[in-house]
């Protein structure tokens, strides 16, 4: 079964290169249906490849499919082990569904083929890149997604704002990516080699923690730029140009985890650095923290969610910079879920509201959108962590084991918590101006409940964002931490952090559940009633603060201003001045200076013949003295 | 009075001079032809004398060369010359000084 | 079979040209085919090479040598290695891709296909000969073509960008003879005879300071033609000056007789020299790749812009190969390959674009994809090959370099690797200018998508392009034992010890130790 393992990503992959040629032909909705098939068979073969961790009689297998760049050790080998096997059916799972509801989102589009050649092209990548054996055809995948992510982004290129958006998601990612470049670059010069098997498996015998230090650095840079932590994250609010299905599926639940995954994946590198560890916890908390106190002001239904995205990576980045790696695991599992399930949603709405995106123009649609509704109802109580939801298991797992640890890192839960309720008062803030209250509709739109192959995916992932969690509960009995189980061959030789002992868990998650209650207690209240979104969370009078929220701290003011625009202008005067002036110039310089000296011996040639021929005289005279005056043998 | 390769020598040198300075002072080009001429026939006869001086027949050889390379060049030149006394109706070198730089 | 075929890949495009010339001018119509028939069988005839190549020989095939002045040791002497056989596939490639794109030339296309045959001869015979003197005669012929070529088919400054060219390049060679003739008299005093023979000459014993003199007079002129920073300018002039096959085979293969120059004499000959100064050059080439990276992105002209990428690309093939490492200079083998097609394409199908519009100018396009989605997506394609995207050609060879590098220029390395950023920032920007957004002015409006002729010149690139990104063991395969024997020789020759050789490098299923 796992022999021919490499069908799970031929089958988008050959759905895309049809769809290339034929989708557009084919029309609506059969290009919709061969991508959904395509990634939806892919899902049942990993499924059924994945058959013996189910059971736990399972060992990773590498699969050897032919020779890449065999002189780096980075072959076209595959990895089929319970870590890649979780990311593969996470992958074609969400990606089926957000892949049935683009059937119904995109109905009407003039480029409808083109989007899912682009959508199945993604899946593929993202499946090269968690089944990678070695981190060149990580790399492969790591940067195919963002192709892909560039191309869905990009997607309505007539827009400016979106082409200009996916530019920017490329290029930041790029930044990341040099990271990641160096990180392979140490890989190699130290290992020589890239494949896991070597690099992986005790690391130490190769490295000092120095070493471990700068690679995992390096390699938490690539990871940082993918996954839209600080200081790479301002990309992600602005990929929300593209449609609203592939933020789902693209920006929340797939690529932009495969930062968490990656560090998972080399949690053998990172274990060997304490201080490598620490930075990707600290990253993770504060980038949680600083991207939901952005959300808590945005009006746009899908920025909310986005900044939302960025503040729960930066929970997975807390988890395995926590040495929690299966917890991350876990959460980005949950969250590939409700975060789907949120932002198509949001899209069901936008669909109804005839693409207004505006929460302050939206509202009371709970009556005429009950399906959407239901099962927002569902994806709200999941990320804010209401047991028994998959969000409170996941979030509060990884809670509870960062208080663990202790030290620093309890500073890290203090931050984790007040995210919790930050995260409670901004998506309440979310359902309260899109579902409830007043309708503030714009005349001429006639909100309708979505078709059945929009509601349909989200019914399947609102009831996988209410059970999912239930298959990792701490509790003995019935409730199993089975995904802990699947999961621990992937993670023998590493370090676990541990849950404290004792009822301290149990105290943690009231403690985390109370914050969330009291945020949604609290946001239901505050945004009640007249003119409620434009009202800030607290402290009304003060509006300097309130203002930088308001534009995301000004992040991209101050990028474009201290960064892009000086780069523009060294540039500029590179070519300009440098290179015309000094470079060519000192060229030109050369050629006059030659055609000056010319320019002086010019006079010579006065074209009397009696002049070039006395000179002639005077020369042979000259010789012959020469000749005589040494005497001639 | 013994007539030795020196007298040839001296007869060449001066048939030498003679070319070289008709070549440097006259403006007609045909007459500067005529002093080429002379000189190179002045190097024709010490070739030989010299030749004959040290018994070698090199000398002589060269003298061929030197008659063919003359004759080759007073074509060539002279064709020159009547295409321009054409155009200009001189033969001054004087009035040649257009390739001046 | 049994035949020459380093010879006839040298003399059929050359005798070709001589047919074109010759045809009656009543029969002007047949001037391209006859052209394009000649060099498709230059083609085949490259096929048979890279088939016929015996792979795990790292020495020279396909030998041939007769002695054309004994005296002097000047031979007919051709051979082909790993590193000179994809050169000369490339060349084979791309001269019947540029007949293709020149079928609108309207000005005495009978002497334009006839320089472009004389030219690929010449091309050919640089990457094949064995004899300096006979690689030096086809260095400097083929600057004859290419300044006619530049000259009068080219832009509005096409004469000025001609003889910067043909005098910039030109100089370069002048110290290249100098420094051969002295190889050839040091021959002379150590084996008794004068010898142009480069395998001959790889056994002199030349002391260290002849080697920096040496290595200084070859390397110029090859820095020249790379172009290596600062000796660049020449370059964008003539390529935004030379019509599109110009451009196209300038970038494809004219640049690369410079990389190939430096590994294939400076390298084998002087590897002291070489050992020493090897930092120097990848300093500059990695100057070079920041440099050319930048300029390119405020290029208001779409082909400069494209030229200016030359310069950083082929900063990543110096830097390979002054790594000194199997990796980085097998990578810089490829690369060159990669960036001929990448680049070519890029040349053509700007070519297309100013065939339509007559102006370079970025800002006079915008919303082109709506008009045009089959140029735009042809052009992101390589647009992306160009940035080095895993899964298609430009990434096998920048990541060989990157990674064979870091081992011996670990700072100069992580510096190139922001070249591979800035690529993206330059392309991606002008793409984002060209193509998205609505085409608001007329002209853009009115503008044809490519039709079959176009995509058909464009379609065997992008296949060579993916092929050569998801399974390049072929190629890798066959440049390897050549460029091991490269660094074979500059360790034996010298204390020098490679940091990272492939023998070195742990696959799957061995047992490491460390």
């Amino acid at each position: 079964m796992t022999d021919y393992l490499w069908i799970v990503i031929a089958l988008p992959l050959a759905g895309a290169v049809f769809l290339h040629f034929f989708g557009q032909r084919l029309g609506e909705p059969w290009a919709g249906i061969v991508a959904t098939s395509t990634i939806g068979a892919g899902f049942i073969y990993a499924l059924v490849a994945a058959g013996d961790f189910f059971t736990g009689t399972g060992h990773g297998e590498t699969i050897h499919l032919f020779d890449w760049i065999a002189p780096l050790g980075a072959n076209a080998e595959l990895l089929w082990d319970p870590l890649s096997a979780v990311m593969t059916l996470t992958v074609t799972g969400v990606g089926t569904l957000i892949h049935l509801y683009s059937i119904g989102y995109m109905h009407g589009d003039p480029r409808y083929g083109r989007f899912f050649t682009n959508l199945n092209f993604f899946a593929a990548s993202m499946l090269i890149l968690v089944l990678a054996d070695n981190f060149g055809l990580l790399f492969v995948g790591w940067e195919l997604v963002g192709l892909s992510s560039y191309l869905l982004i990009s997607f309505w290129f007539t827009k400016p704002s979106a082409a200009a958006a996916g530019k920017k998601a490329f290029i930041v990612n790029r930044i990341g990516d040099v990271g990641f470049l160096i990180g392979l670059m140490l890989i190699l010069a130290n290992f020589s080699t890239l494949t896991y098997g070597t690099v992986l498996e005790e690391p130490a015998r190769f490295i000092t923690a120095g070493t471990a230090t700068a690679i995992t650095l390096m390699l938490l840079l690539g990871a940082a730029g993918k996954s839209a932590q600080i200081p790479l994250y301002f990309w992600l609010p602005d990929a929300m140009e593209g449609p609203t299905p592939v933020s789902a599926l693209i920006h929340a639940a797939t690529m932009v985890t495969a930062g968490v995954y990656m560090v998972a994946r080399a949690a053998s590198l990172f274990e060997l650095s304490a201080f490598s560890m620490g930075t990707v916890a600290t990253i993770g908390a504060f980038t949680a923290l600083f991207a939901a106190t952005i959300a808590l002001k945005q009006r746009d239904i899908k920025r909310v969610l986005a900044f939302s995205t960025i503040s729960q990576l930066g929970y997975m980045f807390l988890a395995v910079g926590t040495g929690a790696y299966i917890a991350g695991i876990f959460h980005l599992f949950t969250h590939a879920f409700f975060k789907a399930l949120l932002f198509l949603g949001s899209g069901s709405v936008i669909h109804a509201m005839n693409d207004e995106q505006d929460m302050a123009k939206m509202g009371g649609l709970r009556t005429v959108m009950p399906v959407t509704h239901a099962t927002m109802f569902v994806g709200w109580l999941a990320i804010i962590g209401i047991p028994p939801l998959a969000g409170f298991w996941s979030k509060d797992e990884i809670l509870a084991l960062v208080f663990g640890e202790g030290g620093w890192y309890g500073f890290l839960w203090v931050i984790g918590l007040v995210t919790a309720l930050l995260t409670a008062v901004y998506m309440t803030r979310w359902m309260q101006l899109t579902f409830w209250g007043e309708a503030r509709w714009d005349d001429g739109v006639h909100p309708h409940e979505s078709p059945a192959v929009m509601t349909v995916p989200l019914l399947a992932l609102a009831a996988g964002s209410a059970l999912f969690g239930l298959i990792n509960t701490p509790f003995k009995g019935f409730f199993q931490p089975a995904f802990e189980h699947f999961l621990e061959p992937s993670f023998e030789a590493i370090e676990m952090a541990h849950l404290p002992s004792g009822a301290t868990p149990y105290v943690l998650a009231v403690i985390s559940v109370a914050a969330a209650a009291l945020g949604a207690w609290y946001a239901t209240r505050r945004y009640r009633g007249e003119n409620a979104f434009e009202r800030a969370p607290v402290a009304e009078g003060r509006t300097g603060l309130w203002r930088w929220v308001d534009n995301g701290y000004y992040v991209d003011d101050i990028i474009g201003n201290l960064l892009v625009l000086p780069g523009k202008l060294v540039a500029a005067w590179t070519a300009f001045v440098f290179d015309s002036d000094v470079i060519d110039g000192s060229v030109r310089a050369v050629g006059g200076g030659v055609r000056r000296i010319g320019g002086w011996l010019r006079p010579l040639q006065t074209g009397f013949v009696r002049n070039y021929a006395a000179v002639t005289f005077a020369g042979v005279v000259g010789l012959l003295v020469w000749f005589v005056s040494r005497g001639v043998s | 009075m013994d007539v030795t390769a020196g007298w040839y020598l001296a007869l060449g040198a001066v048939l030498f001079v003679i070319g070289a300075s008709g070549m440097l002072l006259r403006r007609n080009a045909l007459v500067m032809f005529m002093s080429i001429e002379l000189m190179l026939n002045a190097v024709n006869l010490t070739f030989v004398a010299i030749g004959r001086h040290t018994g070698d027949l090199n000398g002589q050889v060269a003298v061929f060369f030197v008659m063919v390379v003359a004759a080759a060049e007073v074509v060539v030149g002279l064709a020159i010359m009547i295409a321009v006394f054409r155009r200009r109706s001189s033969a001054s070198v004087d009035d040649l000084a257009v390739l001046n730089g | 079979m049994d035949f020459n075929v380093l010879s006839l890949l040298i003399w059929v495009p050359v005798a070709g040209a001589a047919v074109v010339v010759g045809l009656p001018r009543r029969r002007a119509e047949l001037v391209i085919p006859v052209a394009f028939a000649l060099s498709v069988l230059t083609l085949g005839l490259a096929g048979y090479l890279v088939f016929e190549f015996e792979g795990a020989d790292g020495g020279f095939q396909f030998v041939e040598k007769t002695a054309i002045w004994s005296d002097l040791g000047i031979d007919y002497h051709l051979g082909v290695d790993g590193i000179s056989l994809f050169l000369v596939a490339l060349t084979a490639f791309l001269f019947p891709i540029g007949i293709l794109a020149s079928v609108n030339i309207e000005l005495r296309p009978k002497e334009f296909m006839a320089a472009l045959l004389l030219l690929e001869g010449a091309l050919i015979g640089v990457f094949l000969a064995l004899d300096l003197v006979l690689f030096f005669v086809f260095f400097e012929v083929l600057l004859v073509p290419m300044y006619f070529l530049i000259g009068m088919w080219g832009g509005e400054r096409r004469l000025d960008a001609a003889l910067k060219f043909f005098l910039y390049t030109a100089l370069g060679s002048a110290f290249l003879l100098v420094g051969i003739v002295f190889l050839s008299a040091q021959a002379n005093q150590q084996l008794g005879s004068p010898t142009f023979n480069y395998l001959e000459l790889l056994d002199l014993d030349i002391s260290r300071t002849a080697q920096y003199w040496l290595f200084g007079a070859f390397g110029i002129a090859f820095a020249i033609k790379v172009p290596l920073f600062p000796f660049h300018t020449w370059l964008p002039d003539a390529h935004t000056e030379a019509p599109t096959a110009g451009s196209v085979i300038l970038a494809g293969v004219l640049l690369k007789m410079g990389t190939y120059g430096f590994l294939r004499f400076n390298l084998s000959l002087f590897p002291e020299a070489t050992v020493q100064l090897a930092t120097f050059l990848a300093a500059l080439a990695v100057v070079g790749i920041i440099y050319g990276a930048a300029v390119a992105i405020v290029q208001p002209d779409l082909k400069r812009l494209v030229a200016y990428s030359s310069v950083s690309h082929l900063g990543f093939v110096v830097l390979g190969i002054f790594a000194l490492t199997s990796q980085g200079v097998s990578g810089g083998v490829i690369q060159m390959v990669n960036h001929g097609l990448t680049t070519g394409a890029l040349f053509l199908l700007v070519g297309m674009i100013y065939e339509r519009r007559h102006t370079r100018e970025i800002s006079a396009y915008g919303g082109i994809q709506k008009v045009m989605p089959w140029f735009a997506g042809f052009f992101l394609f390589t647009a992306f090959a160009s940035a080095g995207l895993p899964g298609l050609n430009g990434f096998v060879g920048e990541f060989l370099i990157l990674l064979g590098s870091y081992s011996r220029h670990p700072a100069l390395t992580i510096i190139a690797a922001f070249g591979v950023l800035l690529a993206a920032v330059y392309l991606l920007w002008a793409y984002e200018r060209v193509f998205t957004g609505e085409p608001d002015k007329e002209e853009n409006k009115a503008l044809t998508d490519i039709g079959m002729r176009e995509i058909g010149i464009l379609v065997p690139m992008v296949a060579l392009i993916i092929m050569l990104g998801i399974y390049p063991k072929p190629v890798l395969d066959r440049i390897e034992p050549a460029v091991e024997r490269v660094i074979d020789r500059i360790e034996q020759q010298t204390d020098f010890q490679s940091p990272l050789r492939i023998d070195d490098i742990a696959l799957d299923d061995e047992e490491v130790t460390p």
